[in-house]
């Protein structure tokens, strides 16, 4: 069922490249094609580390997000006859990734969500902001390596302390950069919905982050 | 115009979904409400820096994929061929 689910369907080139793959990806799809098993090799070691940071921000944890970057490479693998090369190899793995992490998700979903309400904005009955918001605290200036790793620590951990559907939307639409149409495709929501809840947890981030101004000192 | 409306359609005034009559209430809005000028930067903020320290954690993990796993995808190849 993997390879069949994950790499077939509209996300699987989604992302057009103007003039067809480049002509390293030519070059090495050729190679995959005719079994070679440096191309394969080579193909892993290039995307492997990037999948398996995007799989474990979609899944949480390390084993998850191997098993899921497995399963990605080895549906992409069987799927490789198919590829048309109207996306770049590594585009093509990077969906395909995603969808074998959604596909993990979707099985362990068992829990009710917390409420990000209090993370929200707050008005009064006129529907003006009853307190300025907070700084966060973002410096602006170029910062040294220390100071902008802990800046990276600390967004990553507020994302990660988001509910996992609104958690999900955030990292497929921002950080990911997929569509909003591929991004309902791919969760089987609607367009609408995948845009509230990009919003509501753009707003819950800001609220997680204005707990604790990812400027400040810890 | 009030704070809840503005913010409630925020993300769609950001990405350029709505028509100019309405966009253009919403700079009205930003011209004399300080507290969303400060919202509408800090919501951009939250989006650049999201994407700043994922950017970051991929170009470390690119460098260094595990040794282990790229074995273990290789001989499941192996395997599944």
């Amino acid at each position: 069922m993997h390879s069949a689910v994950l790499a077939s369907g509209s996300m699987s080139e989604t992302t057009r490249v103007p003039d067809g793959p480049p002509e390293d990806d030519r070059e090495l799809l050729s190679r995959l094609r005719k079994g070679d098993g440096g191309g394969y090799e080579e193909l892993v070691r290039q995307n492997t580390g990037r999948l398996l940071a995007v799989t474990r921000r979609l899944l949480g944890n390390d084993e998850d997000a191997r098993d899921a970057v497995q399963d990605a490479f080895i549906s992409a693998f069987r799927a490789l006859d198919r590829f048309q090369g109207n996306a770049r190899l590594s585009t093509w793995l990077h969906r395909i990734a995603v969808n074998a992490a959604l596909m993990k998700l979707r099985s362990r979903r068992n829990h009710p969500e917390e409420s990000i309400e209090d993370l929200l904005p707050v008005f009064d009955q006129n529907g003006f902001h009853v307190t300025p918001t907070s700084p966060l605290g973002i410096p602006e200036e170029p910062r040294p390596d220390a100071k902008r790793l802990r800046t990276a620590e600390r967004v990553r951990a507020a994302m990660d302390e988001l509910p996992e559907s609104y958690r999900t939307v955030l990292l497929l639409r921002d950080i990911e950069e997929l569509d909003t149409k591929e991004t309902a495709e791919m969760l089987g929501v609607t367009p609408n919905a995948v845009k509230i809840r990009l919003h509501r947890a753009r707003q819950a981030l800001k609220g997680l982050l204005e707990r604790a101004p990812v400027g400040g000192e810890s | 115009m009030n704070c809840r409306e503005f913010t409630e359609f925020l993300s769609a005034y950001l990405s350029g979904e709505l028509p100019e009559s309405e966009r253009k209430v919403f700079d009205d809005h930003l011209r004399l409400c300080p507290p969303c000028v400060d919202y509408l930067a800090d919501y951009k903020d939250v989006i650049d820096q999201g994407k700043c320290a994922c950017r970051d954690e991929d170009e470390t993990a690119r460098k260094s994929p595990p040794e282990d796993l790229v074995r273990a995808i290789l001989a499941a190849r192996e395997k599944h061929s």
